[in-house]
């Protein structure tokens, strides 16, 4: 960071963390409401049925039972359900409640009833007569001919071909592919394969909603996007934006499931319909297939190299599915491409995608946002092109990855789910993210050191990957900040800018600190409340720190220059000659007035407030970049993968707050792990999840965990406020493909699909014993 | 059904409810707004909602109203004297170890109990106490850090708090301390 600061770049603890750690009341569900009904939900038993006759008048008659919603009873209008800035980029395929169902554990009906246990009673008593209809759960077959079309209704809007069950398709070229092909001395493909992967926050979704005393729709819900889901809400039960009131308190975890208006729309329908408040709220169970997960990914990816090690052409060719309904298919597919292929700097880019629909549990926005599919694949070939040109994977990264200067032209082509803007790219610590990272694991030492003492049959090995995200969607995200001064010289902060936990409220105080000149504990912020608060989009696509932090600090310099302007008449001084600093307003002289003093005489004498707002957004999106490198030992009589360490080398431009930095990427590293090595939704061939409960579906937990080194590598960002980019996303991106490729280091194996099961890697190692190697 | 009165202490103060033979403690305590007590998952798996049922720490989820009767609980609530943190709730505020929060309760009073009996833990043992206890934001390695500074404190800060080491022959294998042994 240039300068130095007082407030910015510190380990400052959370502003919200003394509430977080004395479990005082601050999550959603932490309320009584009088009267609060119970709301739940019917899940379709089917995986692809049409509601032939559906009765609810036995649920009705039961005594508690205060509303009970089926298709009949609730406005048709499509929508998507993901939270995006208006017009969204994905399909509107979904409906309240529909005729038909489209996956295990889409929405039939809907009650509230006085208790939990009535609500359950009540949907047992709902008659359905299901007309069931062929599923498809492989994606592989969803466009095949004679596949039933999962969205044969007429009034969707913005499906690709809705009859061959193709929600989205892009294929863009860059250069001329072709012909950066045929020069190519080596032509390396690979098929890689991902999973469906969970969120898993450990706060469910829950909502609560009722009419307040105005007969005003409030909604009190667990989202990453409040003001896109008032927008939605009020769109879905045709009331005025006017009249729907969504309030976030603190969230427990998002990584994009609450990225999506899931539960905001059926609880306020309840509310209307039954007069009361009503609160609802997904089991664990119903979590892992009732909200969202990661799109699962088919990947195709070619490299085309010189003998020198230069980069020539790069295909991508994905074949993804959106589950049941195409929240963010575009989007997340599209980002696979766009933020994936410019890591090297091929002047010739194919990308394709086809994103299908199954009957399957429905996909979203998950942490990565299609890129952790996406560098899988071409990190792990990435390696095997290192490989074949005899080349360290550390020198053919240091010569062909993107670099400061660079302007990546496939953002411009692909954009997001519209037409997009070129990134520039005037900030990289990517080499030094390389070498810092390949130091700090002992790179050198751990690519050739592969034996355990007096541990025959396990052996050790090492890998990397690299990979870059955005920060916030070029063009598209923006947010607004008011800031007001109070008598004692402190300020309220109001953003609607969404902390799920991430630490952004205090991000977001540590610059508006920073800019006024004082403490942090002379900021009070209030967040996310669309009644109280300036707009924002909302938590997602690494943003809020570059979008929201950059309206806080216009903001914050908007109200800076109104404190000078009266502290220039009290100190009879003018304002360029003063300086903010220490809650103080002082003169070159030495001459000074406190904050409180300034807001006094402004208040009562001039009796003005000082209050300011802005608004801001970037037209480009200048990416974070990290190098990841694992150390594994595998066990090659189970083919268990122990992974022991993990270096995290990240450049997200200067860091507002190391500390919560650095919890970003430890906390994608674990869900990282995960993805690489044990998460998995599971399903039967009737497409009912097998292993929707924590024992399961295995996170990473604790003593699971390897060592995690975390390097920030500081650059100074021009576009973000005091130099900073984003930190979010990115380290989750090359976790799989650094496991992946240090497996291949010990065993000489190739795991080319995940989770890396330990099953996969002794059925890879026998196969290279029988000499049928799978390189 | 019946309800059945159950008188138990909640951080030190008595209380005496009705409750059905069916609750379960999560349940009860959410109810009489002990909000701390965090609900993600009613299975036993996550560790979010747990409390020290006499010192022990248990998910509350697995654990009928009814049981508790007689019992001394304490809550997240009950740590704090006043505006002033216990030490575990300081060590975690100082390491980072609080992202979103919602396993924090849990995770605090998991360490309070691990650290009463295994006051001076390796870090691979302090991992083990938290094996219970899912986290999805920090990866595990600042709340490991907060055990391991909390534990460096003891008996500086910690038994101003009422937390009493006990005395080293009560001091059991801290494998014991583990309250699930899920793995």
């Amino acid at each position: 960071m240039s300068g130095t600061y007082n407030v910015v770049g510190k380990r400052v603890r959370k502003v919200d963390g003394v509430k977080l750690v004395t479990g005082r009341a601050t999550f959603t569900d932490d309320i009584h409401i009088p009267g609060l009904l119970y709301g739940k939900i019917l899940p379709s038993p089917h995986a692809h049925a049409v509601i032939k006759r559906i009765d609810a008048g036995k649920a009705r008659a039961l005594a508690g039972v205060v509303a009970v919603l089926t298709w009949k009873d609730v406005p048709r209008v499509p929508h998507t359900t993901a939270g995006q800035s208006w017009p969204e980029p994905s399909p509107y395929d979904t409906y309240l409640l529909d005729r038909k169902v489209r996956f295990v554990g889409d929405r039939v009906a809907a009650v509230a009833a006085e208790s939990r246990a009535l609500a359950e009673e009540a949907l047992r008593l709902i008659e359905v007569e299901y007309q069931v209809l062929p599923a498809i759960v492989d994606m592989e077959q969803a466009d095949a001919p004679g596949a039933p079309a999962i969205h044969d209704e007429p009034d969707s809007t913005g499906i690709h071909d809705a009859a061959r069950n193709i929600a989205g398709f892009i294929r863009k070229d860059l250069g001329n592919v072709d012909q950066g092909f045929a020069a190519a001395d080596f032509i390396l493909e690979g098929e890689y394969r991902t999973q469906r992967q969970q969120h898993c926050s450990l706060e469910p979704h829950v909502t609560i909603a009722w009419l307040d005393e105005d007969n005003r729709l409030v909604i009190r819900s667990s989202t990453q996007v409040p003001f896109h889901a008032r927008r939605q809400v009020a769109m879905i039960l045709q009331l005025p934006v006017q009249r729907v009131h969504v309030i976030k308190p603190r969230i427990g975890g998002g990584f994009g499931g609450k990225q999506e208006m899931l539960l905001e729309d059926i609880c306020g329908a309840l509310a209307l319909a039954a007069r009361r408040p009503v609160k609802m709220e997904l089991s664990r169970r119903e979590e892992f297939f009732m909200s969202r997960s990661r799109h699962p990914h088919r990947l195709r990816v070619k490299i085309g190299v010189k003998r020198d090690g230069t980069v020539v052409a790069n295909h991508m060719a994905v074949l993804a599915t959106t589950g049941a309904y195409g929240s963010h298919c575009n989007t997340v597919q599209g980002n696979t491409g766009q933020k994936v292929l410019p890591l090297y700097r091929s002047p010739n880019i194919r990308f394709e995608c086809k994103v299908v629909y199954t009957n399957m549990p429905v996909a979203g926005a998950f942490r990565g946002y299609g890129c952790p599919q996406g560098f899988f694949a071409m990190e792990s070939l990435a390696d095997e092109v290192a490989e074949r040109l005899g080349l360290d994977p550390v020198e053919f990264h240091t010569r062909n990855v993107i670099r400061k200067g660079d302007i990546d032209e496939l953002s411009a082509v692909l954009g997001e789910g519209r037409k997009g803007l070129p990134r520039h790219i005037r900030s990289c610590g990517l080499p030094e993210c390389i070498e810092r990272g390949a130091a700090a694991i002992g790179w050198n030492e751990k690519r050739k050191q592969h034996e355990v003492p007096g541990k025959p049959q396990l052996r050790r090995g090492a890998g990397m990957a690299c990979s870059m995200q955005g920060s916030a969607i070029a063009g598209v995200d923006w947010a607004s900040a008011l800031l007001r001064m109070n008598e004692d010289g402190s300020f309220h902060l109001q953003v609607g800018a969404t902390d799920l936990g991430t630490g952004s409220d205090t991000v977001l105080a540590q610059i508006a600190a920073e800019t006024l000149g004082v403490t942090l504990d002379k900021i009070t912020v209030t967040s996310s409340d669309t009644d109280v608060t300036p707009f924002d989009v909302g938590a997602y696509a690494s943003s809020t720190t570059i979008i929201s932090g950059g309206a806080v600090k216009k903001t914050a310099e908007k109200v800076r220059a109104q404190i000078l302007e009266v502290a220039s008449r009290l100190l009879e001084t003018p304002g360029r000659q003063l300086s903010c600093g220490d809650n103080r307003v002082t003169a070159a002289a030495g001459k000074s007035v406190t904050m409180a003093e300034v807001a006094m005489h402004a208040m009562y004498k001039d009796k003005r407030h000082i209050i300011e707002n802005a608004s801001h957004f970037n037209t480009d999106s200048p990416p974070p970049f990290c190098a990841q490198f694992a150390e594994v030992e595998v066990d090659t009589a189970t083919g268990k993968v122990r992974v022991v360490e993990l270096v995290t080398a990240v450049d997200c431009g200067a860091a507002i707050n190391p500390q919560l930095a650095e919890g970003q990427a430890e906390g994608a590293a674990a869900q990282g792990l995960g993805l690489a090595l044990s998460e998995e939704m599971l399903f039967d061939a009737a497409g009912r999840m097998r292993n929707p409960s924590f024992t399961d579906y295995k996170m990473f937990g604790p003593q699971d965990m390897p060592k995690l080194t975390t390097i920030l590598v500081p650059t100074e960002e021009p576009l973000g406020p005091y130099g900073a980019k984003s930190i979010g996303e990115v380290p989750i991106n090359g976790v799989a493909p650094a496991v992946a490729n240090a497996i291949y280091n010990a065993v000489g194996v190739r795991i080319r699909e995940l989770p890396i099961r330990p099953e996969r890697v002794l059925c890879a190692l026998r196969e290279k014993d029988a000499g049928l190697a799978t390189v | 059904m019946d309800a059945l009165e159950i008188r138990l202490k909640v951080n030190g103060e008595p209380r005496s409810w009705r409750v059905a033979p069916g609750d379960v403690l999560l349940d009860v305590l959410r109810r009489e707004n002990y909000f701390g007590v965090k609900r993600g998952c009613e299975t036993g798996e996550c560790g979010a909602c747990t409390v020290l049922l006499d010192g022990k720490a248990v998910n509350s989820c697995l654990v009928f109203a009814a049981q508790a009767h007689g019992c001394d609980i304490v809550t997240i609530e009950g740590l704090a004297r006043g505006d002033r943190l216990h030490p575990i709730q300081e060590a975690f505020l100082d390491a980072g170890a609080v992202q979103c929060g919602f396993c924090t309760p849990g995770m605090v009073l998991n360490t309070k109990a691990f650290l009463e009996q295994c006051p001076q833990p390796t870090e691979a043992e302090a991992r083990q106490a938290l094996a219970g206890n899912y986290c999805r934001c920090t990866g595990y390695k600042k709340p490991v850090e907060a055990v391991m500074a909390a534990a460096a404190n003891f008996g500086l800060g910690i038994s101003d708090c009422g937390f009493q080491p006990r005395k080293k022959s009560e001091i059991r294998n801290p494998q014991s301390a583990i309250k699930r042994g899920r793995r």
